[in-house]
């Protein structure tokens, strides 16, 4: 074997603005036109999943459903929310979570790929190039934004400063600013280097001019960073499901483990001590309130288990991207309720009250299509057992394709009619 | 860079201060400039109503921490490596990559791994994160664990391999 050259003494020290500073032989104009182009599509995702989230929750209907109410023309895309399939919801807010786990190493290569250009020197050549660099920061500190915010809401560490739908509704938004730009003056040179093999018109600014001896091809580069995605998805990915992918799912909220044995044994959103409800007011004294034009109705849980009872298998997609496989719920038709308010046929909307003390969401508002699916209950049993306390004894709503927090636990009041 | 493929152009005759020239850039570029930041004023001044501060801070920190912090210490911690490894750089990828996979791990999930909101968490799902630390500290030594099988099983076949090579040499006719 041959004897390697011994290193060599120091070099004179180099600042980041000069290009011989950043000697990673793995950098290079087609290495971040891969990232890029699947930050692309990754990021794209993202965004369109993000606000159709934002649209299950059917905000346009009710300030209660609305958490951003100052969103102006950002809402111009709201539709009323399908009810079908019924694992829309439990879909598009699963994709959204786990692709943004599984996108982090992508955005942190691609970011590394390009860091010699954030400290090139001059920092300003022009007036158009100072606005570039500023639209990069939209577009930077957006994604970081967006990913951190994200990431600390689904583990339920709210260190971001303010609610977190205000943060990361409007977040993305100014972060798209960003992103449309730069895909547009970026795509055609990121084609360009994956069809041609280099940048036209010159040598490659984003490789080193002096690279060090490679202990890595920037094929092995990337896929490091694919091993990074795939363990993330494997690690992650079955908290969409009950059972055996949920024990594979060993490091994300809500992996592992189910709660418990039996019946009632699926992943709850908050739990019952939580949200301050007393067994004194979910006891035998409980009633259900059932207002409408026919008037104000008042029945016991025996009262609406002997009204006709209904089944339908649904799953709870939680807004933080886990959800459960369909659960077999039994209860009565949103729309039996709603008929015995006064609206035999093609009911309004509902407005849904909880017993909780404490919590957002304690007041929902369900829109007419909704109301009439016939899947649409208030459920009173679960996989063949009552509810229990933590998935809303005595009563709870359960929607077709709903966000887990309009399926109300614990429900007191249902007014039915204009919302 | 040391050589340039295009010349400097030629001092144009007309103004320097020329507003073509100060932008730098074609009109496609001003135009999509301008939108970006209508957008972006739009959704910003919603973003910032409220904690103004705190969001500018975490918006513009979030950036400069990632470029000025999070990038040299993993690039640092990366040169540590190869200077701790010396002469032995095949080895190199048999401690990067788990480590990488280890640390992306514990960054994304550090909150749950350190049980930063242990009493939130069971107050919502009913169930303990405990185990999460468990299962990184195990995803961890698994990770190292297939590096180090895979280096053992690559060493045993270079030695047989090599033991094999001078075999057949031997009994090759010359």
């Amino acid at each position: 074997m041959p004897e390697r050259p011994r290193i060599r003494s120091l070099p004179i020290p180099r600042t980041p603005a000069d290009p011989g500073f950043w000697r990673s032989p793995v950098r290079g104009a087609r290495f971040t036109a891969v990232l890029g182009l699947v930050l692309l599509v990754g990021l794209t995702l993202l965004f369109v999943t993000g606000l159709l989230s934002y649209a299950a929750y059917n905000p346009d209907l009710n300030r209660v459903n609305d958490k951003t109410p100052g969103k102006g023309l950002l809402g111009f895309y709201l539709f009323s929310w399908p009810t079908g399939p019924h694992w829309l919801y439990r879909l598009t807010q699963g994709l959204h979570v786990t692709a943004g786990i599984v996108l982090v190493p992508v955005l942190l290569a691609k970011l590394w790929s390009v860091i010699p250009r954030f400290f090139a020197l001059p920092p300003v050549r022009s007036v158009g190039h100072a606005l570039e660099r500023l639209s990069l920061l939209l577009l930077v500190g957006g994604a970081l934004f967006q990913f951190v915010t994200g990431l600390l809401n689904i583990q339920l560490d709210y260190l971001f400063p303010g609610s977190f739908y205000t943060l990361h509704f409007y977040g993305a938004w100014v972060f798209l600013a960003g992103f449309l730009t730069h895909t547009v003056l970026k795509t055609p040179q990121a084609v360009r280097a994956l069809r041609d093999g280099l940048p036209r018109g010159g040598p490659d600014v984003l490789a080193a001019p002096d690279p060090l001896p490679a202990t890595l091809s920037r094929r092995g580069a990337l896929a490091l960073v694919g091993a990074g995605s795939l363990l993330l998805l494997i690690t992650s990915a079955g908290r969409s499901f009950d059972g055996t992918p949920r024990r594979i799912a060993l490091l994300t909220p809500r992996g592992g483990t189910d709660p418990g044995p039996g019946p009632n044994a699926f992943q709850v959103n908050k739990t019952a001590t939580a949200v301050r409800i007393r067994p004194a007011d979910t006891g035998e004294n409980w009633r259900l309130t059932v207002r409408g034009p026919a008037g104000e109705f008042r029945l016991s849980r025996a009262e609406l288990l002997a009204m006709e009872q209904h089944t339908a298998h649904l799953p709870i997609a939680c807004v933080e991207g886990w959800s459960t496989s369909d659960q077999q719920w039994r209860g009565v038709r949103l729309a039996d309720l709603a008929a015995l308010a006064g609206y035999p046929d093609r009911p309004p909307g509902v407005f849904v009250e909880s017993l909780q003390r404490r919590g957002s969401f304690r007041k929902a508002a369900l829109r007419d299509n909704q109301v009439r699916d016939g899947r649409s209950l208030l459920a009173l049993r679960v996989n063949g057992a009552p509810l229990s306390p933590d998935h809303g004894y005595p009563a709870r709503i359960i929607v077709p394709a709903a966000p887990g927090v309009l399926n109300t636990k614990w429900v007191e009041t249902l007014t039915f009619g204009e919302l | 860079m040391s050589t340039r493929a295009v010349p400097p152009p030629p001092p144009s005759r007309r103004s320097r201060l020329s507003p073509r020239r100060l932008y730098g850039e074609g009109p496609l570029h001003s135009v999509l400039l301008a939108a970006t930041f209508c957008l972006a004023g739009y959704a910003g001044v919603r973003l910032l109503d409220g904690d103004t501060a705190g969001v500018l801070l975490w918006f513009a920190g979030s950036a400069v921490l990632h470029d000025m912090v999070l990038l040299p210490v993993y690039a640092g911690a990366d040169r540590a490596l190869r200077a701790a490894l010396g002469p032995r750089t095949a080895l190199v990828n048999f401690v990067r990559v788990p480590a990488f996979l280890s640390v992306l791990l514990l960054l994304i999930w550090f909150p749950l791994i350190a049980r930063r909101t242990e009493r939130r968490y069971e107050a919502a799902a009913g169930t303990t994160p405990d185990v999460y630390l468990g299962n990184w500290l195990l995803i961890t030594g698994v990770l190292f664990a297939l590096s180090a099988l895979w280096l053992l099983v690559r060493a045993l076949r270079s030695r047989a391999g090599r033991r094999s090579d001078t075999k057949v040499r031997s009994s090759a006719p010359h």
